[in-house]
């Protein structure tokens, strides 16, 4: 039975020492990167190493988010070949939980038969829960989650004062992509170089140094294609929004396509 | 049935649970049981049903779990009294002699503790079935019987069926709730009310006839998504035409709310009894004393003509962990009787989860407590694989390992934290874990893409792998950074004098009466019975691990909070061993067994699967008629079902030890109201 009130005392030093830590911990790094505000400070201060303080001043400083972080879907952009990687298979609108995706279809005018690319593309976004699930089932790798968490606008700068997101508002080229999901893209690019090595028939058009010149995909996110690989599949997709350019973010009047992601570099910078 | 009294009074003199149920007709004339209900095709469970003590066929994996007690019950109370269920379990056509079987499956066969109770309709063959799940605290499986009752016509309740109240007084809260949402009357109920929805509602959501407002289709995916793509937005219907139901004779223009009458009445019914002018016992007054005092002429109980008095604390109270509202009696500062409001929370989880394909139902399980997604999700995740006879890989297994003690720490040190603040410390101590607990969720963000709905699980595996950097990560927060923290925390509280003043003693519940109101949890550990579902009845890859359940048995505050102390360290322990074992056993990208679906068929059958969560044991009971949709989706929660011993936890403390109590409880409002 140890007296009375040591308990409390003890409690108390360890707040102290708590107290102190925090400044002790920021006086190391004084004169270092890591001591101003700033990514390196947030990601320093944030480690299971540090002992002192972990919070940081946001918005003046921000954690960068890791490339597996999930929020509010977008759909991609193929530079290359300029088309919508989407097929309107319809998987992600079945796959997804509250079922906040909807998708209109592109019919052939003439034979009436629908036609894979999709005519318009939804996601409400007021009901859509960042499971993720459209992204990771989708067979084109044409639907990606975003890392962008600052998603507020104004209610006049919506469509129809609504947070339904249609296809231009969705639509980011694949370069905005390869900045944000890095490793994602290293993979993709592997699969695409094997697939195209592997149908070695037809036109023997050498072409495999481009996909190992786009290994690195972080530093060099779009692959130096030969002018060959355009010719194939080349139909501009019939009935929609006309492709915008490749660097920008489409329908960058509406807010939540123009902003650039959050710690990421500007896309084909 | 003191207030509250359900719409429609018991039928006089119609003997209800003595007439045979008409559903059990077809049993007792088929040679074969009923088929599965619903189920497109139902032959290769019914076909291995009869022979249930014999290895079931392989055509059916969800049948094959079958507990060998069974055959005792059957051999006791003869095929008169039981009947086979078509999957899991026995079908008890008697009612009369339903408390009879249940005591004698309580007492002889010592299943001790009522795990699951919950109720499923099956209109095809117009049977609504109540389903209980019983368990015995030394460990083994589970026991499943059902009772059947002919399913009523319209909105009407059904018929009574006998509560289990006074065989397992733990059944209270979850008859209330199959009450509430099938219409399953049960006699003997003490307190017979609707428990998570309004008491003016109209109809009973679970029932498979009933929609909710905005219905749009039975089953997910919607039609309307693809190909069409002609979705109306939910607001932009109306709701009131033909969606909501009032109960007869209701105007919702001139109502006027007095939805608490009946809870406000059945309180003050018992006052009498105890108007002593203080309170009869725990008021720091044993009755002798209080004798003394009006002997000596102190006290003269007629001239200390005091009331008491009804409190509503909550729904908005920074104690109470959320929306929940304790309407509390009190005689000074003494609680002489407590009720829980509850159902701020409720969206009908259930219902949702029998719209979603099985896929769709995991990140909503990430819902339920959202402190411990991680591990609601194994829970789900295990008891379909269960259902479909799948194994995940073992890179799967131990990322899943991995990722639930993760969450338990966390989530005790959460709860530890929050505890606290009903203490008194106010956000010191909890800012000091959440910091902890923090770091764990960047992982969780790292690896799976969110901090709590992290959405990880899938069936046969999960669904991504640790990177390099993850993994050192992972090591430093499981090797050095969480045992320094744990060591701190026991430093900086655990001698306390404060802590301990107020936590010793209060709120104790010895360990029989913590297993009657099936008490699970650490809550229950800390009275004294070492039972840990991960021990009793193991899932996933915990046989691999060297650890301990440890116990105390001092059943009160304090046991609690040091027992999730030791608990930590205990998951430590696991996670030590994992990251060691994973980097050495086990293939890394291997996550995923089979190929990787989205349009799962689980095969028709039924099954009970539980795991522990951090807050206690949390079940799902699921039925398959081989659609790409759960029939039957029940989440067995521990925190909704911890609370029902809360009002014996807290009869005779003082008003300010309820909050402790229920901080010590630590339940999250997300899964008890679900």
């Amino acid at each position: 039975m140890s007296l009375f009130g040591t308990g409390i005392l003890k409690g108390l030093g360890y707040t102290l020492k708590h107290f102190l830590m925090t400044y002790a911990e920021d006086l190391k790094y004084l004169g270092r990167k890591s001591g101003v505000a700033g990514t390196a400070r947030a990601v320093r201060r944030q480690n299971p190493k540090a002992r002192g303080l972990v919070t940081i001043e946001y918005p003046k400083e921000k954690a960068p988010m890791p490339e597996n972080f999930r929020n509010i879907p977008f759909l991609v952009y193929d530079t290359e070949k300029k088309e919508d990687k989407c097929t309107s298979c319809g998987i992600c609108a079945k796959v997804c939980p509250p079922q906040c995706i909807w998708i209109v279809r592109t019919e052939d005018p003439v034979t009436k038969r629908p036609i894979p690319a999709p005519k318009d593309f939804y996601i409400d976004s007021t009901i859509c829960m960042n499971c993720g699930y459209c992204a990771e089932f989708c067979p084109f790798d044409a639907i990606k989650m975003n890392l962008d968490y600052e998603l507020g606008y104004y209610v006049e700068d919506a469509p129809d004062g609504r947070m339904v997101l249609n296809k231009s508002m969705l639509m980011k080229p694949d370069t905005f992509h390869a900045a944000i999901h890095p490793s994602d893209w290293a993979v993709e690019v592997e699969a695409k170089a094997a697939e195209s090595a592997k149908p070695a028939k037809g036109a023997p058009a050498a072409k495999p140094a481009a996909p190992a010149a786009a290994a690195p995909a972080a530093a060099a996110p779009k692959p130096a294609a030969p002018p060959a690989a355009k010719a194939p599949g080349a139909a501009a997709p019939p009935g929609a929004a006309k492709p915008p350019g490749a660097a920008k973010p489409p329908g960058s009047a509406a807010p939540p396509g123009a902003r650039p992601p959050p710690g990421a570099k500007p896309p084909g910078a | 049935m003191p207030g509250g009294a359900p719409p429609g009074a018991r039928p006089p003199g119609a003997a209800a649970p003595g007439a045979k149920p008409p559903a059990a007709k077809p049993v007792a004339a088929a040679p074969a049981p009923v088929a599965a209900p619903a189920a497109p095709k139902p032959a290769s469970p019914v076909a291995a049903a009869p022979a249930k003590s014999a290895a079931p066929a392989k055509a059916a994996p969800a049948a094959a779990i079958v507990n060998p007690d069974l055959e005792k019950v059957r051999a006791k109370f003869g095929d008169e009294v039981i009947k086979p269920a078509a999957f899991e379990g026995i079908v008890i056509a008697d009612l009369t002699r339903l408390i009879e079987i249940a005591t004698w499956i309580r007492d002889a066969l010592r299943y001790d503790m009522l795990a699951n109770l919950t109720a499923a309709d099956y209109p095809k063959d117009n049977v609504i079935e109540v389903v209980y799940h019983v368990q015995r605290t030394t460990g083994g499986p589970t026991l499943c019987y059902k009772a059947r009752l002919a399913r009523p016509k319209g909105n009407d309740p059904t018929d009574w069926v006998p509560s289990l109240v006074p065989v397992y007084p733990g059944a209270e809260f979850q008859e209330r709730e199959a009450y509430d949402m099938y219409g399953v009357r049960f006699e003997g109920n003490p307190d017979l009310r609707r428990i998570l929805m309004w008491e003016g509602f109209a109809g009973w959501p679970l029932r498979k006839d009933w929609k909710e407002a905005y219905f749009e289709g039975d089953t997910k995916p919607f039609e309307s998504r693809w190909p069409g793509g002609n979705h109306k937005l939910a607001e932009d219907r109306v709701p009131w035409e033909d969606n909501l139901n009032y109960p007869a004779g209701f105007d919702p223009l001139n109502y006027k709310s007095n939805p608490d009458g009946n809870l406000y009445d059945s309180m003050q019914a018992n006052t009498a009894s105890l108007n002593t002018g203080m309170g009869s016992h725990g008021a720091g007054m044993s009755p002798e004393d209080f004798e003394e005092l009006k002997r000596a002429g102190i006290l003269d109980s007629s001239e200390m003509k005091t009331d008491q008095i009804i409190v509503n604390m909550g729904p908005q109270h920074p104690s109470t962990h959320g929306v929940l509202r304790m309407v509390v009696k009190l005689d000074g500062e003494t609680i002489t009787d407590l009720k829980l409001v509850l159902g701020y929370l409720h969206r009908n989880h259930e219902k949702i989860g029998e719209r979603n394909t099985w896929l769709h139902n995991i990140p909503y399980t990430d819902r339920l407590d959202y402190i411990t997604g991680m591990v609601n999700e194994l829970g789900y995740v295990t008891t379909v694989e269960k259902m479909m006879g799948i194994k995940p890989t073992d890179r799967a297994e131990y990322l899943r390992v991995l990722m639930s003690e993760f969450t338990r720490v966390a989530s005790h040190f959460w709860s530890i934290g929050f505890l606290l603040n009903d203490l008194g410390a106010f956000f010191t101590p909890a800012l000091y874990f959440i910091t902890e607990r923090d770091l764990i969720v960047d992982l969780f963000e790292g690896v799976a893409g969110s901090r709590m709905m992290c959405n990880y699980m899938r069936f046969g595996g999960v669904s991504r792998d640790l990177t390099p950097a993850q993994f050192e990560r992972a090591r430093e927060l499981a090797f050095e950074r969480l045992p320094r923290a744990i060591d701190e925390l026991e430093y900086f509280l655990s001698d306390n004098e404060i802590v301990k003043a107020r936590s010793i003693g209060v709120g104790y519940l010895p360990a029989n009466r913590s297993i009657a109101y099936s008490l699970t949890g650490p809550c229950l550990r800390a009275a004294g019975v070492p039972y840990d579902i991960r021990r009793a009845e193991p899932y996933s890859i915990y046989d691999r691990f060297d650890w301990d359940v440890p116990v105390l048995y001092g059943a009160d505050v304090y046991d609690r909070y040091r027992l999730r102390i030791m608990e930590m360290r205990e998951s430590i322990k696991i996670l030590q061993q994992c990251l060691n074992q994973m980097e050495h056993n086990s293939k890394p990208g291997d996550i995923q067994a089979g190929k990787k679906a989205y349009n799962h068929r689980v095969p028709a059958g039924q099954a009970y699967g539980r795991v522990e969560t951090p807050k206690g044991e949390l079940g799902f009971y699921l039925v398959s008629d081989g659609a790409q949709n759960p029939y039957r989706y029940h989440v067995r929660s521990s925190s909704f079902i911890n609370l029902n011993s809360l009002k014996e936890m807290t009869i005779g403390q003082k008003i300010a030890d309820s909050v402790v109590v229920l901080g010590s409880l630590d339940i999250v409002l997300g899964e008890v109201d679900r």
